[in-house]
């Protein structure tokens, strides 16, 4: 099976390099755009298991996210 | 007796070598251990040295945060023996729980090389002590900026947790110019300048010897 893992910057958290491609953004003329805010994705795949959900949460709180700084979301497609 | 400290070294360290000679410097054992050893033998102290454990990857100290090693690591720094984390060292402590906050992108973007002024302040630890001198020491970064939710951030400046302060702002940005912390018992302290790059006047300078004296006298 395969799933899908958002990874992204709580509220608050500082992400300068979201801000500079607000910058690249404006230059190139999108004056629209206000916020960016960076985060990073991930394709899983694993053996089907009727655990498998509250194993992929497992994997975040201990690896693939840090909850200080991030939030996850899974996806089981 | 000659006290013993383990020095880790995980792939992609850099600084062991310079933390080991600034620990048989200072007249006590440097022991070095690898990260995929179990045990950390019989120690008195254990550092984290600077580098770019596993490349960095996914979020700097991550995956270094679970080398083997690390659980000896954490069961040594629950029973309270001292343990330092510079730099990297710092990253995987906080990676691992044992010291508060994370370290963010530098807010400029840049990665830092130069020397910092800190303020030694907080509690005693074996590393530092409160009202010490301010010291001069070098900076080599790029996730250097400390962070830490409102709640936490109280809780460590209430406790007196925060041992280094960049004087005249911080570079990187980290909250409250915070650049050390230990965790609430005092035993585990992180800080992302190098003190044991400055051991030797020969090299640019003598103000890291602190840190070293400091944990020679405890360890006494």
């Amino acid at each position: 099976m395969r799933a899908k893992v958002y990874v992204t910057l709580k509220p608050g958290v500082h992400d300068p390099a979201g801000k500079a491609v607000v910058g690249g953004l404006n230059h190139l003329g999108f004056d629209e755009v206000k916020g960016v805010r960076i985060g990073k994705f991930f394709e899983i795949e694993l053996d089907e298991g009727p655990d498998a959900e509250a194993r992929l949460k497992a994997m975040c709180e201990k690896l693939l996210a840090n909850t200080v700084i991030e939030r996850y979301r899974v996806e089981i497609a | 007796m000659n006290r013993r400290v383990a020095v880790v070294t995980f792939p992609g360290s850099n600084c062991d070598a310079d933390a080991r000679h600034a620990v048989a410097l200072h007249g006590m054992e440097a022991v070095p251990v690898w990260h995929k050893d179990t045990s950390l033998g019989n120690v008195d102290a254990v550092i984290l040295p600077g580098g770019f454990s596993y490349g960095d990857y996914l979020r700097c100290g991550a995956i270094a945060r679970f080398s083997p090693v690390m659980q000896d690591v954490v069961r040594f720094a629950e029973a309270g023996g001292p343990v330092l984390g510079i730099c990297n060292g710092f990253q995987v402590l906080c990676e691992a729980g044992l010291v508060p906050g994370v370290l963010l992108r530098n807010s400029k973007l840049k990665f830092l090389c130069q020397d910092v002024t800190l303020h030694m302040e907080g509690r005693d630890t074996p590393f530092t002590r409160n009202g010490g001198v301010d010291i001069r020491i070098p900076i080599a970064h790029m996730e250097g900026h400390w962070y830490a939710d409102d709640d936490t951030l109280a809780r460590v400046e209430g406790e007196g947790q925060v041992v280094f302060r960049y004087v005249g702002g911080a570079p990187n940005g980290a909250t409250r110019d915070i650049a050390g912390v230990c965790n609430a018992r005092g035993n585990v302290v992180g800080l992302m300048p190098h003190p044991e790059r400055y051991v030797e006047a020969s090299v640019g300078g003598i103000d890291g010897k602190v840190v070293f004296e400091r944990l020679a006298e405890v360890l006494s």
